[in-house]
């Protein structure tokens, strides 16, 4: 592999992992805020060994979380080194403000949730474990926020004196509609993960006929929590599909295998089989109207297909060129006022040109052939993102059906009546952090050949390092990351095993 | 407010924050450092490691903001030091990595080869960073191998095995001491017994090796060629590093504006060895210890950042590294809201925690 492929390889791996305990952190710290509200306003002690409880596991959880999250934001500047001079002035500032406003936050209160229960007040207790959660959720906007700009670069400029890309509009970038429909999917989602896991373990524990007065508890939270956040994934998960048809249209084409455009109301395909080399999808099953009215909320605006997205690609290169050779003349000559009406008449799409660096290192000389080649590597893995897209879609439906019946049986006080359904809830415990992988999926592969949509060119922003030392370091983390996981997975099991009436240490036994 | 003066509190605010690392998770990362030598039992070691098991997560993230700062502020900078010390970085990470676990899974399985080794991933995850930390900083004394190209691309000449100079490793023991120093103070503060008597042995020792290599250091500094602009660099001009002219002197590191911080780096050793019988003041004086070192690195190599000793002329600095105007002006309005409100919360954090960590103390959530 070469030095592109092992840094996107890293960065997968290591943002995979660190999206394993990312969405359940979300969704717990919420959760053990509505019980403790729970527990102060009513004072009944039951409450606070739920808080107790699911706050070791949230415990396990968030340590694994702050381990493989140091990785991420270290990672843009060893394996992405150009990529962070050329967009840092614009994608860094949201991280650092992450650090500022969310995660001291977090880091701060989540020492007092833990070791602070006797020496603060029941409300200034409430009020760190809000804190906590409060600090995970900005958190999450932040993070968004930076990855909402790669998605749609909005409120920034190229700026050929420094040769990047600069803020223009600091608001734009802060209230990007992509980063906006991102974050409450994402968020969302996480409270899914943790209302899903919480669910699943107490239903475990009514299936093996123990705390069943623990359980049911902790199931009516996480049916009601899960039941509105389920419903505001899909909700909001539509919101991004109609943010990304407005400024993603490959990928909304490439999620639909929809290779020529569809005149409106555009159909929406439900069963396929893409063909990556024909530009076909066999044995299609389509419902009429659908996409038309997610993507474009309208019945009467079309939806473009690859095609014709493609070759819209290969207007933007030639155009982007004019600009490349522009800005080549204004590094000989920076006082050329010519060559810099020029470089701004086309800076646009000077990223478009950018795509033929894969091809060839002098860009200006590019062949007509080369740039068709080039428009064409503007198309995603269509497959992969229509299986993905489906599967996502499909369990975030199972999650609505299975907390609007435990929402239902918890009304009826009959939560552990019925062994199908407890064993259905176990069951769905891993469903979750595969629906939410599927979305890192949908995102962030779905935007390749790009790192930033139409700016930047993802094998342009890598480090001048070597294959050996991108190697050995995701080797390492790896390494580290499976071990901490084992470990993970067997202290998880153990304190779940135990169970909240069990005392939390061994040696105090 | 002009660029230049932007650029100017960006360079103290780059200063201020790896200082409020080094003195607010210096302490974590020294008292990790000693954990196998002050804390002989499990219980001693449970008492040590609960000085900082509420703390540390909130002193890491200066950490993580230093990072965010310099990505957002100094772009150019974050990218050539992290990419040009990859596998030195990636040892970093690696060892911190562990931290999150020792802490939170060491005391949850009741034997003592899985204690012991968490002891010892600890140990690392304090030793290391604080090592890597230093020789890194020695380095940008010496000039680093690397380069841009007309793009602006990072280029360099680094290897693992480059950096390990003897002049850096003397800046890297610089460090481990200061942390080591810094670790037992808070130690001697924080805990009682036999763990604060060892602790309280370790630091007349720390205090003078410290005073004793920074001495050298500053020895070796006055002979070693220093870098220096020629000509006039435009302060409000843009972030190209290569519009400039380099020269390498010898000495020119060492100078008057440095010697305050020097003389405060040098006076909070002695007064962590004096004072280490009323462990307060002890530790508030060995605070002082990083962050003066820090100031004097940095104001002795201003207004370089990262000197190049393969391309001086690319060398990077305060006028040519940083983000735009717009960015550091809107980054210096969101420090000016929330660095506040982190120092109020931290302290209300550490009101609520104060006193000695005692062997009644452990249990319930503790570590």
């Amino acid at each position: 592999m070469d030095l592109v492929e092992l840094s996107r390889l890293q960065f997968a791996v290591t943002a995979l992992y660190h999206f394993i305990f990312v969405p359940l952190t979300l969704g717990l710290s919420v959760l053990l805020g509505i019980m403790e509200t729970v527990y102060v306003m009513t004072g009944r002690e039951i409450w606070r060994d739920l808080v107790k409880f699911w706050g070791i596991l949230f415990g396990i959880n968030f340590a694994m979380g702050v381990a493989t999250g140091i990785t991420m934001e270290f990672q843009f500047g060893t394996n992405w080194a150009y990529y962070s001079q050329y967009v840092g002035d614009v994608f860094g500032a949201p991280l650092a403000i992450e650090g500022l406003m969310a995660f001291f936050l977090e880091a701060t209160f989540v020492g007092l949730f833990f070791f602070a229960w006797d020496k603060l007040s029941k409300i200034q207790h409430l009020i760190a474990t809000w804190l906590l959660a409060l600090g995970t959720n900005f958190s999450a906007l932040w993070i968004l926020i930076a990855n909402g700009w790669m998605q749609y670069p909005v409120g920034a400029h190229f700026n050929a004196d420094t040769m990047r890309m600069e803020v223009s509009d600091f608001m734009e970038v802060l209230f990007n509609p992509v980063a906006q429909a991102k974050f409450v999917h994402t968020v969302s989602a996480g409270y899914v993960t943790g209302s899903v896991f919480v669910l699943a373990i107490s239903a475990w524990y009514l299936l093996k006929g123990r705390n069943a007065e623990f359980a049911k508890r902790s199931m009516t939270v996480a049916a009601s929590f899960g039941l509105a956040s389920a419903l505001s994934v899909v909700v909001l998960g539509d919101e991004s599909g109609y943010t990304a048809g407005q400024n993603q249209k490959m990928k909304i084409a490439a999620i639909e295998a929809m290779w020529e455009t569809e005149p409106a109301p555009a159909s929406f395909t439900v069963f396929g089989l893409p063909d990556l080399a024909a530009h076909k999808t066999h044995m299609e099953v389509k419902v009429p109207w659908m996409l038309g009215l997610i993507a474009t909320r309208s019945a009467d605006t079309p939806v473009p297909g690859i095609s014709e997205l493609v070759g819209i690609a290969q207007k933007n290169i030639a155009d982007g060129l004019i600009a490349y050779k522009a800005l080549a003349t204004i590094k000989k000559d920076p006082h050329d006022a010519q060559a810099r009406k020029e470089l701004d008449d086309h800076v646009g799409h000077l990223g478009y040109a950018l795509l033929l660096k894969n091809i060839r290192p002098d860009i200006e000389n590019a062949t007509q052939d080369e740039i068709v080649r080039a428009a064409n590597s503007t198309i995603p893995n269509v497959p992969v993102l229509f299986w993905s897209f489906r599967l996502m879609v499909g369990l975030g439906l199972w999650f609505i059906a299975l907390f609007a019946f435990s929402f239902w049986l918890s009304a009826k006080r009959q939560l552990d009546r019925w062994r199908p359904y407890l064993w259905a809830a176990l069951l769905t415990l891993p469903l979750p952090w595969i629906a939410a992988e599927l979305g890192w999926v949908v995102a962030e592969y779905g935007r390749q050949p790009w790192v930033i949509v139409g700016v930047m060119p993802t094998a342009l922003g890598v480090s001048s390092t070597t294959t050996t030392n991108v190697t050995l370091s995701l080797l390492g983390f790896v390494l580290f990351y499976s071990a901490l996981l084992v470990v993970d997975f067997y202290l998880l099991r153990k304190y779940i095993k135990l169970g909240p009436d069990a005392p939390q240490h061994e040696e105090a036994a | 407010m002009d660029y230049e003066t932007l650029r100017l509190i960006w360079w103290a605010l780059l200063g201020i924050l790896l200082i409020g690392f080094a003195v607010m998770d210096g302490f974590d990362l020294g008292t990790a450092a000693l954990l196998p030598f002050v804390a002989k039992t499990d219980i001693e070691r449970r008492i040590a490691i609960n000085t900082v098991g509420p703390v540390w997560e909130g002193n890491q993230v200066w950490f993580i903001l230093g990072g965010g700062s310099i990505f957002a502020a100094w772009p150019s900078l974050y990218g050539a030091s992290f990419s040009g010390f990859y596998l030195a970085m990636f040892l970093v990470l690696a060892t911190l990595i562990l931290r999150p676990a020792g802490f939170k899974f060491r005391s949850k399985v009741n034997d003592p080869r899985w204690r012991a080794f968490w002891d010892w991933a600890l140990f690392a995850g304090g030793v290391v960073p604080a090592l890597v930390f230093g020789i890194a900083f020695g380095n940008l004394f010496e000039g680093v191998p690397f380069g841009f190209d007309s793009d602006l691309r990072f280029h360099s000449e680094i290897t693992l095995f480059g950096l390990l100079n003897p002049f850096a490793l003397l800046v890297g023991m610089i460090s481990l001491t200061m942390i080591v120093l810094h670790g037992a103070s808070w130690l001697n503060f924080k805990t009682e017994g036999p763990v604060q008597a060892r602790a309280r042995a370790v630091m007349p020792y720390a205090a003078i090796l410290f005073v004793v290599l920074f001495a050298l250091a500053g020895a070796c500094l006055a002979h070693m060629d220093g870098y220096r602009i020629l000509g006039v660099v435009d302060h409000n001009g843009p972030s190209n590093p290569t519009l400039k002219t380099v020269t390498r002197i010898a000495g020119v590191w060492v100078r008057g504006e440095a010697i305050p911080a020097v003389v405060i780096a040098l006076l909070g050793a002695v007064g962590a060895l004096l004072l280490r019988r009323r462990p307060l003041m002890a530790f508030l004086s060995s605070a002082l210890v990083p962050a003066a070192t820090i100031a004097t690195a940095g104001l002795a190599l201003f207004p370089f950042l990262m000197p190049s000793s393969a391309d001086p002329d690319v060398s990077l600095t305060v006028w040519d590294a940083s983000s735009s105007k717009l960015t550091l002006a809107v980054m210096l309005g969101a420090v000016a809201i929330f660095l506040p409100l982190i120092i109020a919360y931290t302290g209300f954090v550490y009101r609520v925690l104060r006193g000695p960590v005692r062997e009644q103390d452990l249990g319930g959530h503790s570590y």
